[in-house]
Order: C-alpha cells, then structure tokens, then sequence
C-alpha cells in the first residue's frame, strides 16, 4: 500500500520537474514586444521546455522573430482574427484550451495590459488561482511579488496543478535577439464562442521618444511644473537632451499636463531606467511604488523635507524653473 | 437599452492609501491592529460610477446593490456606498480570514445570481493585495465580457461603450449587457457622502452572510512563505548646483 502510494507521489513529481511552460508573447505587427522578452526569461528560468504562442493575424510572421531566443521547443501560432484587438474573451479560452488539452505545467504572461486582462480570466477558467506580477523566481512553485505599492515583498509557493504566473517585465532582463534557430511552427484552432462585445476604436499617443518602461533614462513631472506650458517647455527639451522616456506623477496627469498612458506608480507603469530624474515630485508611496527600483534616482525639488529624497542617490535642493533649464544646457553640452 | 439594470458593486475595506503599512513582527503578514482601514480607492470609483448611471438614466436603473467580503467592520464601507447612493448591501462576513481572488470571485458569481445582476462593476485593483484578478475572473466564470481599467462609460442604445486605458494610450469596446466593468483611477471622482445621507443610508438594506453561506472551497492556492520590506536604498547625498550634479552623474556614467 505504503509503496503504490509513494511511487504514484513520485511519479506527480517527476511529471511537475518535467513539464513544460506555456509563454504568451505579444507581438507589434512583425515586432516582438519588450515586456514578452523579459516574461520568456523568466519562463527560462522554471527550468522547462518553453513553447511560444501567439495569436492573431501576422503571428506567424513575428514567429520568426522568435528565432532569435535561444532555448524555446516549439512555436503555437493560431492567426484566427478574433484575436487582433487581443480580446480576452477569445485569448483566455485559447490558452485555457491549449493549458487543458496538454501537459503544461505553467504558463508565463507579462504583465502588461494586456496580460493583466487575460491571465485573471485564464485563471477562472482552469480553476487556478494565478501569481501575478512577480519579480523574482525561487523554483518552479515558490515565487517573490511586491504586495501594497511594493512596499512588502511576499513569497508564495502555488499549490495548484498548473501554475499561472505574470511577470514584472523591470524585474527581468529580456532574452536577448542573437540566436538563429529555426524553431518548429505549429497551427491550432481554438473553440471559440462569440461573445456580444466588439473592439470600436483606440487612441494610441504617438511619440519619437523611446518607450516608458524601457527607456534607459526617464525624466518625470510632477505637481511642481503648475501647468501644461510648464511641462512641455521644462520636461520635454531635458529628455531630448538625454535620449529619456518621459514620466509623470498621478497629479500631473490628472491636472492635464500630459497623457495618462505616462503615469509612473502603483496604478500606472512601473519603470526601473538606470537613471530616474523626478522633478516637482514630493514622492507619495503610489509614484515610488513605480520607480523606486531604478538604478540611479536624482530629484529636483524645492521642499527639502519631500519623501523623494529618501530614495534619491542624488538630491538638489532648488527652483526647478532654474535648475532644470541648466541641466539642460549642460548634459547637452 | 431596454433591459432594466441591476447593477451589483462589489467593495473592499483596506488600510487607508495614505498610509505605509508595517510588516508583523512575525514577517508573515502586514500590522493590521490599531491601523486606519478606508474603501479601496477603486472600489469608491466604482460605486460613484453606478451611482452616475442610475443618476443620468433614472428610468434604466433598477437597483445599485454592493457586497462587501470582510471582517465586520467592513460594513462600513457598505454604509458609506449606501449613503453615496447604493439601496442595498450584503456582507459575507469573512472574520480574520483573507479570501483569495478566485474565491473572492466564485462568492460574488452566486451574489450576482441572487441579485439577477446584468452590470457588475469592481475597482480595478485592491491596493492591499495588488492582484488586479477579481473583475477579469469573475468574467471568466459567469462568460460575460469584460471591460477593464475603464477610463469612461457610456450608454447609448442598448450597448455599453467604455474607454479603456491600455499601456500606448486608450481603446474603445462595445458590449451588450450582462458586463463586468473595472475602474481606473481617472473614472471619476467620488463624492463624500453626507451626513444626512449617512443617517438614512443606516435605514437601508444590509444582508449577513457567513462565508460557510457559500459553497466554496476555501483553503488557500497560494501558501504566504514570508513578508519582508523590499531592499532598502542606501542613503544618497545632495549636491549644491547643477555643475555638481551633472559632475556625479559623469562620474556614475549615468550620462
């Protein structure tokens, strides 16, 4: 009796060491997205074979990109049109039917807009409670993931069948694009059942400055810049000067000095550039919550008693409408 | 739309946004004694937003119903939604226990039922836990659609437009009813309720349920190993001008 037992407890073992993971990848037309790139390294990282899926027309063409990453098995591409405005209504029930109908052990999504809207809903589907935005893998079910604005780090351990996971992209690094594999492209066809809702339009801000979460240098706005004018004459010439991606803080969006989709903290994008500037930022725990793990943070204010000097590497004290415009001449120069 | 709307707001009492929560001295759990506790701030949203729409569509809006899973004294928070607006309240009284999301999830799919809700709207995220789940899984068990992170809702017809905010901007979609809805923080701006509107909040419905009331399987998915501060920065310095700073920064190569 005792020894059934034990090598039907071994063998749930050995199928958990060697399962494999599923890693959703989303892709800008042809273009692998940066955030995928980072989620499929922590997919490496549970030690597994990794097979790629993509959904939606031109999938299989940004496929090919996948062969650039070394160490995938396979590539899943369904290029059904349901999935072009990445609906999580039909993305959730194709993964949850790739998840079921195979023996993935886990599946990996950024957590992006995007992830955070599908892997929920995956997780009702297959009964599984997800681990969501993690930033550290200690083995295949015990993972780190920032709880209350990052403000406490807890370590959970999955005791579900299947482990679902999304992964903050800052906390990995992407795989890099130097491989040439030809890895095996497979078609599949999901059910999927029509639901009443329809994509209508969307409003993408268009910008020449690199990408927010990626940007090797953001400068960010806060309430000190008082206007719009401000924020454009102030912020924007210093991120020219230095190559940056543009941030602000809650205040400043809602105050209407730039666009929403440039929010830095809890509820916005969480960023960690090699260097942060924060100006006119007094440093609420929401606006730290996105950036305090950036590698070098410089904060320009005026109130020497603001919080954001508690996490500055490099603090001045000073008039932003003075200070900033000479940095800029300076980093120019 | 022809459909009359029972829209059900699912809310979350949580330590207060303002505050830094501290870790137990056990390192398994955040200090939860003698702490400010408030609604989730998204969940506020939510319950302003149901209360606009029965405001602008009287006519549609058959009730604002809002459920409440917590210990006891989150029955505030449901008489503070009452008092915004809300006509009746159900707390499941979950004690010292914390609900995970999916439990969270299947326990509002029966409450929905119940109160044949066909628009069910939740914040996006509690800023205690930061899951961001409940709204998308509880879309995936009732197969409703679902509109996350809204930034806008709209009734035209017999559709419900909301604008989404999305990682490169914003994006519309359409749905009929039955819908799930999560706020964004730009939704709107709750209202304080009034004092009147507190007394006669305390008039209106609140149903007590027990967790036990629930055919859910309660044990946790996810086991808490440990709660420890993330790592601290060390302590940096302030420079006099900018030929200074610029200075540093060349010597960090950060520039």
């Amino acid at each position: 009796m005792f020894s059934v037992t034990r090598s039907q407890f071994v063998r749930s073992l050995a199928a958990k060491r060697f399962g494999s993971t599923l890693a959703f990848v989303e892709a800008n037309g042809s273009e692998i997205s940066s955030a995928s790139l980072s989620a499929l390294n922590a997919a490496k990282q549970l030690g597994n074979p990794v097979v790629a899926v993509l959904l939606g027309s031109g999938s299989k063409s940004a496929a090919s990109q996948l062969n650039k990453v070394e160490g995938l098995s396979k590539i899943l591409v369904s290029e059904d049109s349901q999935f072009d405005h990445q609906l999580p209504e039909y993305i959730a029930p194709a993964i949850s039917q790739l998840i079921s109908n195979n023996d993935y052990s886990h599946f990996v999504t950024s957590a992006t807009a995007v992830g955070k809207n599908v892997l929920p809903r995956v997780g009702a589907l297959l009964d599984v409670q997800p681990v969501n935005d993690i930033i550290k893998v200690e083995d295949p079910t015990t993972f780190k993931r920032p709880i209350y604005a990052g403000n406490a780090i807890v370590t959970v351990k999955s005791n579900d069948a299947k482990i679902l996971l999304s992964t903050r992209s800052t906390a990995f690094e992407a795989v890099p694009l130097t491989a040439s594999e030809s890895y095996p492209v497979e078609e599949f066809t999901p059910t999927l059942e029509k639901l009443p809702v329809e994509w209508v339009s969307e409003n993408l801000v268009k910008s020449e400055r690199p990408e927010l979460t990626s940007a090797k240098i953001v400068v960010s706005g806060g309430r000190g810049l008082k206007s719009k004018e401000n924020f454009d004459k102030y912020i924007f010439p210093l991120a020219d000067a230095l190559h940056a991606g543009v941030g602000a803080t809650r205040a400043a969006v809602d105050a209407g000095y730039v666009d929403n989709s440039l929010q830095v903290g809890q509820t916005g994008k969480v960023v960690a550039p090699d260097l942060y500037i924060a100006v006119g930022i007094s440093g609420a725990i929401q606006h730290l919550a996105g950036m305090k793990d950036s590698k070098t943070i410089v904060a320009i204010n005026k109130d020497e008693e603001a919080p954001i000097f508690n996490v500055a590497d490099l603090g001045l004290v000073g008039d932003l409408f003075e200070v900033v415009p000479e940095l800029t001449e300076k980093v120019k120069a | 739309m022809s459909t009359k709307l029972n829209i059900l707001v699912p809310v979350k009492r949580v330590i207060d946004f303002a505050l830094k929560p501290r870790i137990n001295k056990a390192g398994t759990g955040i200090e939860k004694t003698g702490v400010k506790f408030s609604i989730n701030p998204f969940c506020d949203i939510a319950v302003e937003e149901a209360v606009r729409i029965k405001e602008a569509h009287k006519s549609l809006v058959n009730k604002i119903h809002v459920v409440s899973i917590g210990p006891t004294k989150a029955q505030d928070v449901l008489r503070q939604s009452l008092a915004k607006g809300a006509d009746s309240s159900t707390h499941i009284d979950s004690g010292e226990q914390e609900v995970e999301p999916l439990n969270v999830a299947k326990i509002l799919k029966q409450v929905a039922e119940k109160n044949e809700s066909n628009l069910i709207i939740l914040g996006k995220q509690s800023i205690d836990d930061d899951s961001n789940n409940t709204g998308q899984m509880l879309a995936g068990l009732l197969n409703w659609p679902q509109a996350t992170n809204a930034a806008k809702v709209e009734i035209k017809d017999d559709e419900v437009y909301v604008t989404r905010e999305i990682d490169g901007g914003e994006e519309t979609v359409k749905s009929k009813l039955p819908l799930i809805i999560t706020t964004d923080l730009r939704l709107n701006e709750p209202r304080f309720a009034s004092l009147p509107n507190m007394m006669k909040a305390k008039k209106k419905p609140l149903e007590k349920l027990k967790l036990k009331d629930f055919d859910v399987d309660l044990s946790a998915r996810l086991e808490v190993l440990k709660v420890e501060e993330p790592a601290a920065r060390e302590a940096g310095i302030k420079v006099g001008s900018v030929d200074e700073l610029v200075a540093k920064l060349k010597d960090l190569k950060a520039i």
